[in-house]
């Protein structure tokens, strides 16, 4: 009994060590709550070896202890420290049984063995001794392995945070650049749009200009004829009012007058055709698109604008030609609108033929056998696309006068014959009103192409 | 004196016909009239010395005013004629090249007649 107290103050530091030593509340942790209360225990089994048929407890306490101490090491057994320390125990636990075992039990063999399980119970402590010592100095080490481990992990660790934080740092510049990027592109978008509405202004601004000195000339011609016609009137009351009025002076009067009058009325409507144009213009794209036989209506144009020249100069001819894709059926246009852009093709192309064979009849001995003609074709050109064709093998124009065509109150027609907007009014209807493009090909003295190239389905607006 | 009038509008004729038609009846003034400025050196080339002023639009089709101003004075008749230089744009820069390629006037449209006809009679 006196032995007992030693060595329950033992067991406790030992186990203590132990479980701080193993990690037992980590790894095992029911089994830790057991080992945590072993004081508990070896305090009861204490006071239990004072109940006088109990006192052989006291002898197996070590036995119990041992067992315990076996078990946490069963259970870490996959951990190098614990197999070393269980190889340190194991023995001396087997010697200290079978010795105490055999004392209790068997007390002749005691007497006999005695002297042999003492020394083999010296040499199993200092086995356990030396070999637990070495376990410790072990498991120090491979606990100092473990903190340069757990250190190099945690460098490793923070590293790699680092690294992840630069990764987000340079993901997040890279989104404010994108984000820069795209506000700089919708910047770019805006001032392209700034500038188309701009170009749309500065076009309105020389469609102003145009239009000042279009109107103008026409204009000064009214004033100026009506001035005059006042005067020649005066004139003409002042001969009348003569006794004896020179008939002629009177007659040349009136002839002017009906000339003035005449000329008046001319230059009003050239005016006024300037205007119309203008208000084409401030038009077009507005009306309504309708499914449309193409083919027809440039052929009912073609014909309307031979018909409509002839009737004003008896001696103009020219050969059309039609060249018709049957397959093209009806195509979503406004109908007025492609009339008049086809028809304003269709008159510049007979203009353009009848231009060269004037030039040509002027030239002396001119034995060329010219035939004008023009040429009216559609054709599909892919991806939804249909082209209108008008072709003539007229006078054609100089690349600098093909690049100025389409702008408005651009012609090279004679002051007063063209009010420069026909062409650039079939512009915008193809362009603005059918979303599609008007392209010019010329050869100078040959001829000139137009095409005008639409989606057979219109979706512009 | 004769006046060479340079516009390619046609009815400017009638209109300087008519407008002048006192002068032109007493044969104060007599005019000719080209329509382009090409026509108008073709014709000083062939009517040597007979036009003592040149009327000129600046905006023409073809050779300008300007042009045919520089080509007239490049030419140097003798004696040089006294040129006037029309225009609708009134502005400072066709005023500028008009004068410094040697006109002798500006005019501005629309043209004030009774003003012309006052600075042509002053001529006489």
């Amino acid at each position: 009994m006196d032995e007992l107290l030693p060595q329950i103050a033992i067991t406790i530091v030992v186990v203590q060590i132990l479980r701080k030593r193993l990690n037992t509340a980590k790894l095992v942790p029911d089994w830790d709550r057991v080992l945590s209360k072993i004081w508990i225990g070896s305090i009861a089994w204490f006071l239990l070896t004072f109940i006088p048929f109990l006192e052989f407890l006291s002898a197996l306490f070590a036995e119990v202890i041992f067992l315990i101490i076996l078990i946490t090491l069963y259970l870490l057994r996959d951990h190098k420290t614990a197999r070393l320390l269980a190889l340190a125990v194991v023995p001396y636990a087997v010697v200290d049984f079978v010795s105490n075992t055999v004392e209790t039990l068997v007390p002749w063999l005691w007497q006999k063995t005695e002297m042999f399980l003492d020394s083999a119970g010296g040499f199993s402590a200092m086995w356990m001794i030396g070999f637990g010592i070495y376990a410790f100095i072990q498991s120090n080490k491979e606990h100092k392995q473990r903190k340069l481990e757990e250190e190099r992990l945690r460098i490793a660790e923070e590293r790699r945070n680092r690294l992840e934080h630069l990764v987000e740092e340079r993901t997040e510049a890279l989104m404010q650049q994108k984000n820069d990027l795209e506000k700089a592109l919708d910047n770019l978008k805006a001032a392209q749009d700034q500038l188309v509405q701009s170009e749309k202004m500065a076009s309105l601004g020389e469609l102003t200009a145009g239009i000042a000195h279009e109107i103008q000339n026409p204009l000064n011609f009214v004033n100026n004829f009506s001035e005059l016609s006042v005067e020649l009137a005066n004139e003409l009351q002042e001969e009348l009012e003569k006794p004896v009025p020179d008939k002629n002076v009177v007659l040349d009067l009136i002839t002017d007058l009906v000339q003035n009058q005449g000329k008046i009325n001319n230059h009003g409507k050239r005016a006024a055709n300037i205007v119309t144009g203008m208000l084409q213009h401030s038009r077009a794209g507005s009306g309504k698109k309708e499914p449309t036989d193409i083919n027809a209506l440039a052929d009912e144009y073609l014909r309307l604008s031979y018909h409509g020249l002839r009737a004003k100069n008896k001696e103009f001819n020219a050969k059309m030609i039609t060249e018709f894709d049957p397959s093209i059926g009806v195509v979503e246009v406004v109908p007025q609108d492609m009339g008049r852009v086809l028809l304003n093709l269709i008159n510049n192309a007979f203009y353009a033929v009848s231009q060269k064979k004037q030039e040509q009849s002027t030239l002396l001995n001119n034995n060329s056998q010219y035939e004008p003609s023009v040429k009216v074709s559609s054709r599909r050109s892919g991806k939804g696309m249909i082209e209108m064709v008008v072709a003539d093998n007229g006078t054609g124009v100089p690349p600098e006068v093909a690049a100025k065509i389409f702008q408005p109150f651009f012609t090279t027609k004679p002051s007063g014959q063209g009010t420069g907007l026909g062409l650039s009014l079939a512009y915008d209807i193809v362009t603005k009103g059918h979303g599609g493009s008007l392209l010019v090909q010329s050869v100078e003295g040959e001829g000139t192409t137009f095409t005008i190239r639409i989606p057979e389905k219109n979706t512009a607006q | 004196m004769k006046i060479l009038v340079v516009d390619d509008e046609q009815d400017i004729q009638t209109l300087f016909e008519q407008r002048f038609r006192r002068e032109i009846r007493e044969e104060l003034f007599s005019f000719a009239f080209c329509f382009s400025g090409e026509e108008a050196l073709t014709f000083l080339n062939n009517n040597h010395s007979e036009a003592m002023l040149i009327l000129s639009d600046i905006n023409m089709p073809g050779m300008s005013g300007l042009e045919l101003l520089r080509q007239v004075r490049e030419n140097s008749p003798e004696p040089p004629p006294f040129i006037m230089m029309i225009t609708a744009y009134g502005n400072a820069e066709n005023y500028e090249a008009a004068m410094s390629l040697g006109a002798n006037d500006f005019l501005h449209k629309p043209v004030d007649f009774a003003a012309l006809k006052h600075k042509l009679m002053e001529m006489l």
